[in-house]
């Protein structure tokens, strides 16, 4: 597939930024028991971001949801898997997903699928630092800080640089 | 020629030998295999990835260990189960290989499991497949004849990686019946692939091949500098019905020879980890004051093997 930057119409936030604005939305909502999982990659990298910002006792939780996807019969298993890894025991646990981007949800539904492997959750909530739209399932985020309409040949994504520093670009699929 | 494991654009299809593979697609199944070791941990230790397809295992020869593991690693992917003994039916009956396989096609296999005394059992298969157009049925060899047997050379690298970490610095010594071991073959392909530094084959003239040293080992004749340094060691089992024939005395002269003791491992590096492909004959090729000692890691080995086995299933049956 050929992919070429192209500007877009809005400026692109500051990712860092959006991780502060998303940590002050989920921080009225914490509980003593609260856990995070983050989404490999993206969402790993702003599960640890909000780990850090919300200064939380418990261990992270990372998930890779290719064992639980739904496009495996026509794209094969991804040639990166990474190991999941769920630190505590989720049964009877508020759970918080996390994730870069939100787009059509079939990503969330198979890191739910996954999760309810490892025990009945008492409440799974969703954060994830932009919500691009052109949902297929029906699944919204519950702290979501950055609503922006994309045509589905736009790819946005997030990036770590070696630093550490977090950053938004946009591919357009020609 | 291409590979015949692999389709037009490099993807793993079938896997039937370690030999000729890329280092990158053995990396991805050992990488691929430590996810799925996590999921065997879990309560609920299957993940949906096979749901709806059917897995045959079809064993031309016996076998209880390699058959159960792929049986528990297809039913971990979720995948249905059919374990055929054909040795007692079709073929006994006169039913052709490609007969036999051609049935089970009719019965929407999506993927064979094939153990078969003959080397190229597994071949001949892929091949026939492949002629039929039927790209989306893949095959995994579990063992043929003297060739190979390229999932225990798989879970042997996942062991040797997990208690090393990696493969440059290593020395490897396979110890025993090298002639009439697929899976020796199977883990020299695999050891010189990923870059051991140095891979060892250790017997009897008898028990070793002619044209061992053109697979890039060291031949040794004698057990303690065969071991002495080593980081790794791989027993093979000795076959009971070699000792009808003229390549060996008997078993007692053989472990006097032969058989790996504490004695004899002391003169490997001291964290050397030792391993043994099963079933083990006590005595015979390993004392058991080392089979159940501290640096043996056989029994990790059969865990390690389940996950290896859906890593290889879940990858061939995705391509």
């Amino acid at each position: 597939m050929n992919t070429h930057k192209t500007p877009l119409p809005v400026d692109l936030p500051d990712a860092d930024a959006l991780c502060v604005e998303l940590a002050e939305l989920i921080r009225p909502c914490l509980q003593p028991e609260t856990v995070l999982v983050g989404i490999h990659s993206g969402g790993v990298w702003v599960a640890q971001r909000l780990h850090a910002l919300l200064a939380l006792p418990s261990e992270l939780g990372l998930i890779d949801v290719s064992f639980y996807r739904d496009d495996y019969g026509a794209r094969g298993l991804h040639a990166k898997v990474r190991p999941s890894s769920i630190p505590f025991d989720v049964e009877g646990r508020r759970l918080i997903l996390v994730d870069d981007v939100l787009y059509t949800g079939r990503t969330t539904r198979a890191a739910i699928n996954e999760l309810f492997d490892y025990g009945r959750p008492e409440r799974i909530q969703l954060a994830v630092l932009a919500d691009r739209g052109n949902r297929q399932l029906p699944i919204c985020a519950d702290f979501c800080p950055w609503r922006i309409d994309l045509a589905p040949s736009f790819e946005l994504v997030l990036s770590a640089a070696d630093s550490g520093r977090l950053q938004w670009s946009v591919d357009e699929h020609a | 020629m291409r590979n015949p494991q692999l389709s037009a654009n490099g993807e793993l299809t079938h896997l039937l030998s370690i030999e000729g593979l890329p280092r990158e697609v053995l990396t991805q199944i050992l990488d691929t295999a430590s996810s799925f070791l996590k999921v065997s941990h879990r309560d609920v230790k299957k993940v949906p990835l096979l749901r709806g397809k059917s897995v045959f295992n079809v064993f031309f020869e016996n076998s209880t260990r390699t058959r159960t593991t792929f049986e528990i690693a297809a039913k971990r992917l979720s995948a249905d189960v059919i374990n055929l003994d054909v040795t007692r039916s079709s073929t006994a009956k006169g039913e052709t290989l490609l007969d036999t396989v051609d049935n089970l096609v009719a019965m929407h296999a999506d993927m064979f499991v094939v153990r078969h005394a003959s080397s190229g059992a597994p071949h001949l298969i892929a091949d026939h497949l492949r002629r039929l157009g039927r790209d989306d049925v893949h095959v995994v060899n579990a063992g043929d004849g003297r060739h190979a047997h390229p999932t225990q050379g798989l879970l042997d690298m996942y062991t040797i990686r997990h208690y090393k970490h990696e493969f440059s610095n290593l020395v490897v010594a396979i110890v025993g019946d090298i002639l009439h071991s697929r899976v020796a073959r199977s883990d020299i392909h695999a050891l010189t692939t990923l870059g051991a530094a140095e891979v060892r084959a250790v017997g009897p003239q008898t028990l070793l091949p002619t044209a061992i040293g053109k697979m890039g080992v060291r031949v040794c004749h004698d057990l303690a500098s065969g071991i002495r340094d080593c980081d790794v060691v791989i027993m093979l089992r000795l076959q009971n019905e070699r000792m009808n024939g003229a390549l060996l005395p008997s078993a007692r002269e053989y472990f006097r020879c032969y058989g790996l003791t504490p004695a004899v491992l002391a003169l490997a590096r001291p964290n050397a980890i030792v391993m043994h492909p099963g079933p083990m004959n006590r005595g015979v090729e390993i004392d058991s004051d080392v089979a159940d000692g501290p640096q043996a890691v056989i029994l990790p080995q059969v865990t390690f093997g389940i996950a290896v086995r859906m890593a290889v299933m879940g990858i061939l049956a995705g391509n």
